[in-house]
């Protein structure tokens, strides 16, 4: 099956929760191949979008795809996914080799597996600990271990290097950058703009639940005249917010 | 092995090492050979373990039940976003906690009287009654307790449900029936009576233990209507078949909606 050119394809997506529009439809046309950034200020609607993609919310209106599947509540479609929440959870009682084997078995056993970031990151004497044992950092890597696992076309990164380190960190964004050259897409979703700026092709700026701009990071520079990425999404703030 | 399996098997693996599991296998544990030391012999320790079946395992079932899906939320939202159909994510959820639970019960309580078979009878009927309507129990409120912290967002208003469900069935319930018995002595009563048992899961395993035990002294007022108009094999019929209603309806509702459920 060849790639679909666009991962994500969106449009008219809205989403309310109780009397808050967090999305006020989404029209999105995501390029497969590419990072592509997702930033905005908090309560933007990125988590919800992000969990729109994976089925965990479901949009009260609009038509959402992935790598060419409609997201419609059957599941198959997340076996070419990969993802990174915000903040790593694993049952307490379950040791790491428990929880990876959990999610191999689960996925069925794929041909190979990518388990470069279990070196990287020195994760395998943590392994046959209790999740509940590991500090904040260490269940971070775990759930970056997962993620990329099973060598996903769409990796959805939400705040990846929130809890890591910065030697950890470095490692990530290189595995990054080898995650793109292999062909696969990756949308992350970060606060961290000059991380952003190292690793993203495009940028998609998210503000009261619409999206304000996407495109190119250097478009979005020359747009707004500056040459930082930091610089340059806050004037986009400015703007959407006068 | 299905996805449902798969599930439950970690789950199982995560909560059986739980330090709250292995607290309520100690406790029957200690209950049952407590009681056996006091000087019963098998018949008189199972009539002891009623009340603590009775009481003790819904509590148990609908506190930790609760709980238990509201800790495991961010561990749901991982899963649902592997290839795993929300269908099967529940009944993994529900069967990991169920069973756990079931088995801690049959071994909390079976043990001691394996220990014991030698120095003093055992009624295996009476036995088996009693730890299958405790698994009965067990099932219908773990299937309850999903239901509530489904319904509840906010965690303190969900276990405040689950214990405000718990005393209603442990202790209010009878107090109602008996005031409707008074209030209403001059109609015909017995359908209204029956009914209102069936409404009541912790009711309904009463019924069933008592009816076997034949001990009326401690039926309580529905237990004996039951036993009056429906017998001992109807009325264990009826009650198995209502008991089990009591763990698939609540799981059928839960079950819509966890689908619907936004993570």
């Amino acid at each position: 099956m060849s790639a679909p050119r666009s991962v994500v394809e969106a449009s008219g997506i809205t989403k309310r929760f109780g009397k808050l529009d967090v999305l006020r439809g989404i029209d999105l046309s995501v390029p497969s191949g590419r990072i592509t950034g997702l930033v905005g200020p908090n309560a933007a609607g990125k988590t919800t979008l992000i969990k729109s993609l994976l089925g965990l919310v479901r949009p009260d209106a609009g038509r959402l795809e992935v790598l060419g599947q409609p997201v419609n509540g059957d599941e198959r479609y997340r076996h070419a996914i990969g993802y990174m929440p915000q903040a790593a959870r694993f049952p307490e009682n379950l040791t790491g080799v428990e929880l990876l084997d959990m999610v191999r078995d689960l996925r069925g056993t794929p041909p190979s597996e990518d388990s470069e970031l279990l070196d990287t990151f020195g994760l395998a004497p943590e392994l046959a600990k209790p999740v509940r044992t590991l500090s904040g950092g260490t269940r971070q890597k775990l759930s970056a271990v997962v993620a990329f696992l099973f060598q996903p076309d769409l990796l959805i990164l939400d705040e990846p290097t929130a809890g890591l380190d910065p030697v950890a960190s470095g490692a990530f964004k290189e595995k990054l950058l080898a995650t793109r050259e292999r062909g696969a897409s990756i949308l992350l979703a970060s606060h961290t703009l000059a991380e952003l700026e190292e690793v993203a092709d495009d940028i998609i700026f998210l503000l009261e639940g619409r999206v304000r701009f996407h495109g190119p990071v250097a478009r979005l520079m020359s747009l707004t005249g500056f040459a930082r990425l930091e610089k340059a999404v806050a004037a986009l703030m400015r703007q959407g917010i006068s | 092995m299905s996805n449902a399996v798969k599930v439950l098997r970690y789950q199982l693996r995560d909560i059986v090492r739980n330090r709250w599991m292995l607290a309520y296998g100690l406790v029957l544990l200690a209950l049952t050979e407590g009681l056996f030391r006091l000087g019963g012999d098998g018949g008189r320790v199972i009539l002891s373990l009623l009340n603590v079946v009775l009481i003790l395992v819904p509590l148990v079932a609908l506190t930790f039940g609760t709980l238990y899906l509201y800790n495991a939320r961010e561990f749901i939202e991982l899963l649902l976003t592997q290839p795993v159909g929300r269908g099967a994510m529940f009944a993994g959820l529900w069967g990991g906690l169920a069973l756990p639970l079931c088995l801690i019960l049959l071994g909390g309580i079976g043990l001691p009287f394996l220990l014991h078979v030698a120095a003093s009878p055992i009624p295996t009927r009476s036995l088996v009654v009693l730890l299958g309507t405790g698994c009965l129990l067990t099932a219908a409120f773990t299937a309850i307790a999903f239901l509530i912290a489904l319904r509840f967002e906010d965690r303190a208003r969900g276990f405040g449900s689950a214990l405000v469900v718990w005393l209603i069935c442990a202790v209010v319930y009878d107090g109602m029936v008996l005031l409707v018995v008074t209030t209403f002595r001059d109609y015909p009563l017995e359908t209204p009576l029956l009914t209102l048992i069936l409404l009541n899961p912790l009711d309904l395993g009463r019924v069933l233990l008592l009816l076997d035990f034949d001990v009326a002294a401690l039926m309580g007022y529905t237990g004996a209507v039951f036993k009056r108009f429906l017998g001992t094999s109807l009325g264990i019929g009826v009650g198995l078949a209502a008991l089990s209603a009591w763990t698939i309806v609540p799981l059928w509702f839960g079950l819509r909606r966890f689908r619907r459920r936004d993570f």
